[in-house]
């Protein structure tokens, strides 16, 4: 009976001719996530990055201690042990609970480099396609300028005139980032813009603002999203640098990059201090190569095996 | 293009088109040099709230600011300045390091043979190791190599590469004793070898100083097998999605129907075809690694540019840092030109119709 139900159901999903909007929508998801939780390592990388969110979350309540505050009189530089699962650094403060508190500055950064990055892309590619002629040809040309540009040193420059600080760098990476989406958006909106439904909204006077907005953007979110997931491991890279460098976050802040450079005074002796933190941030690294990798099969089956 | 294609105007046209390609490359050039020289004299000039703040304090008296103020150009306009700015770059002009009162120039030309020459190995290990390994990932799909290339390619894409560099230094200089110290000599040598060209691998074979020889490669080899594992990554899954490509291809159904040996084709006929991707590959991972170096510089204490430049960072030396960033953009873009250019000339797809 129910697995009568459960074939209704998929048949309904996998219609192929979907009697709503909604049905349609649902059943590309539904085969999209069929493809995507079929890739196993995808769906590590999945599983990280829930973790990642649930960690940074729960910060509060899963840290065993403070982040800020050590016993500076009983428990520097502690090796690993019970007590202290990842040990303790040179403040004695424990290295497990600054590094679930990290978390939230792992998400900072890579959220708001999306959220300002991605936007830009998107805007700039979707009217350079869309208008063609000289305004593409100059959006492009300087697309192309920064993307030639070398990420890291151009960061560097920024924060070394912004100041350092982690709002800084996640200004300065999101200021070189941009271009690849730029060009992905561009890509798609040529695909499409000579088509009949565009045509359609043109001859009902829609004005070019909103056919971009609209009917043009909405089509290049999900190979924006795909290329968004696949940068995260870079951005999350860059930002670690530019904390390893001094340029990022500032100590006492819990981030990552910044505790491997507080760490690397004493990483010939309490070599855990820099190594846990850069552990965390390959894991992390790792769940968004591997989300990014299965989001682009699935939704993406041309550019497959890469 | 190919409108005038009759038997006399073939010449011509095909003149027409290789002056319009160049003419197209030297404007893609220029601009992106240009945007450089803009991006950090925007950095330089407009970011911070006044440069003369920046260089005399704020206490300084009134007519010393303003004459400051008109010794640095700064009551000019913006477009006139930039280009004082772009001329004195052009001529290799960054101005003076305030931490080490040399020019920015002399400075740089000091520190930068010692990025290459690190930059330079760690590519000849990555492409070395990298190709075969791709090749053979791509022959034995889903073998136990597939399998290394893909976890060599998804951990390098993932690490940072300055954890990595310390946790080495812990194991290969510390635990192991296998390398030698943070720097590219040990203090004995560095004042009784004189190197000519700055890359001290070659100075030192040069001058036959076997010796030195060994101790500047027990120093270059652990950052640059590092870069190297990187450029690996990186060099390994593009050939490995190259020849992929390459192996699907009907020629290599002919190549098979002719009976020769697997080998040849492999090696001889595929790779080959696959070969001119792999030169701009080879060359973007190069330039990728001029650029990754700075963390590797800092971590093994390497006196190179990216050094140089963080060192200036720490003291807030602008002309320095950005003397630097011009420098190491401008290699960066020249390269990703030349490699595009390369792609065009040796690949005769792409020729000029």
């Amino acid at each position: 009976m129910s697995a009568e139900v459960v074939q209704s159901r998929r048949d309904w999903l996998l219609s192929e001719r979907p009697a709503s909007r909604m049905q349609a929508r649902l059943g590309r998801a539904y085969v999209a996530w069929r493809r995507f939780s079929a890739n196993r390592l995808a769906f590590v990388g999945l599983l990280i990055i829930i973790a990642l969110l649930v960690i940074a979350a729960l910060a509060g309540a899963l840290a065993p201690y403070s982040p800020t505050f050590g016993d500076l009189k009983n428990s520097r530089l502690l090796a690993p042990s019970a007590e202290h699962w990842f040990g303790t650094d040179d403040l004695g403060r424990d290295i497990l609970s600054r590094i679930l508190y990290g978390s939230r500055w792992t998400l900072y950064v890579v959220i708001l480099v999306a959220i300002i990055a991605a936007p830009i892309g998107l805007l700039v590619g979707t009217i350079a396609g869309y208008a063609g002629g000289w305004t593409d040809a100059i959006l492009m040309r300087i697309t192309d300028i920064v993307l030639a540009f070398p990420k890291l040193i151009l960061a560097l420059a920024f924060v070394a005139a912004l100041g350092p600080g982690i709002e800084n760098a996640v200004l300065a990476i999101a200021i070189t980032s941009w271009p690849p989406y730029a060009r992905i958006a561009r890509a798609e909106t040529l695909t499409v813009r000579n088509s009949d439904y565009i045509k359609a909204v043109q001859l009902m006077g829609a004005s070019p603002f909103r056919i971009v907005l609209r009917h043009i953007m909405p089509l290049c979110i999900s190979s924006l999203i795909v290329r968004v997931t696949l940068d995260m491991a870079g951005i999350i890279l860059t930002a670690a640098g530019l904390g390893f460098l001094g340029l990022g976050a500032q100590p006492p802040l819990p981030e990552w990059g910044t505790m491997i450079a507080s760490g690397r005074r004493f990483v010939l002796d309490q070599w855990w201090v820099a190594g846990a933190p850069g552990f965390a941030i390959l894991i992390v690294s790792l769940g968004f190569n591997l989300l990014g990798d299965g989001l682009r099969d699935a939704l993406d089956p041309r550019s497959g095996d890469q | 293009m190919s409108a005038v294609e009759n038997e006399s105007g073939r010449g011509s046209a095909r003149a027409v088109a290789l002056a319009s390609a160049i003419g197209r490359f030297l404007v893609i050039a220029v601009t992106t040099y240009l945007g450089l020289l803009a991006v950090t004299f925007f950095i330089g000039r407009v970011i911070p709230i006044d440069p003369v703040l920046a260089v005399l304090g704020d206490r300084a008296p009134l007519n010393v600011v303003e004459r400051t103020r008109r010794e640095m150009g700064l009551d000019l306009p913006l477009v006139e300045q930039f280009y004082i700015y772009v001329k004195n770059a052009l001529s290799g002009d960054f101005g003076t390091s305030v931490l080490t009162t040399n020019p920015v120039m002399t400075d740089i030309r000091r520190a930068f043979p010692a990025t290459i020459e690190l930059a330079t190995l760690g590519t000849l290990i990555g492409s070395v190791l990298g190709v075969p390994l791709g090749v053979l990932a791509a022959v034995k799909r889903g073998s136990v190599i597939d399998q290394i290339v893909r976890i060599v390619g998804l951990i390098g894409y993932s690490v940072p590469i300055f954890w990595i560099g310390l946790l080495g230094l812990v194991l290969f200089y510390a635990k192991l004793q296998w390398v030698a110290f943070p720097g590219r000599l040990d203090v004995v040598y560095e004042y009784t070898f004189t190197p000519i060209t700055g890359f001290y691998l070659l100075d030192a074979l040069w001058q036959r100083q076997w010796d030195v020889f060994y101790d500047a490669f027990r120093h270059i080899i652990l950052p640059a097998g590092l870069l190297g594992y990187f450029s690996l990554a990186y060099i390994s899954r593009m050939t490995r999605s190259f020849m992929l490509n390459e192996l699907a291809q009907e020629y290599i159904v002919a190549a098979r129907a002719k009976g020769l040996s697997e080998t040849r084709i492999i090696w001889g006929h595929a790779l080959r075809n696959a070969a001119v991707p792999m030169v701009t590959v080879i060359a973007l991972s190069y330039a990728n690694l001029l650029e990754g170096s700075v963390l590797t510089e800092v971590v093994f204490s390497w006196p190179g540019i990216g050094l140089y430049i963080t060192n200036s960072l720490q003291n807030a030396d602008m002309n320095a840092v950005l003397g630097g960033t011009i420098v190491i953009g401008s290699v960066f873009i020249g390269i990703n030109l030349l490699s595009d250019l390369l792609y065009r000339v040796l690949d005769p797809r792409t020729k000029v119709r």
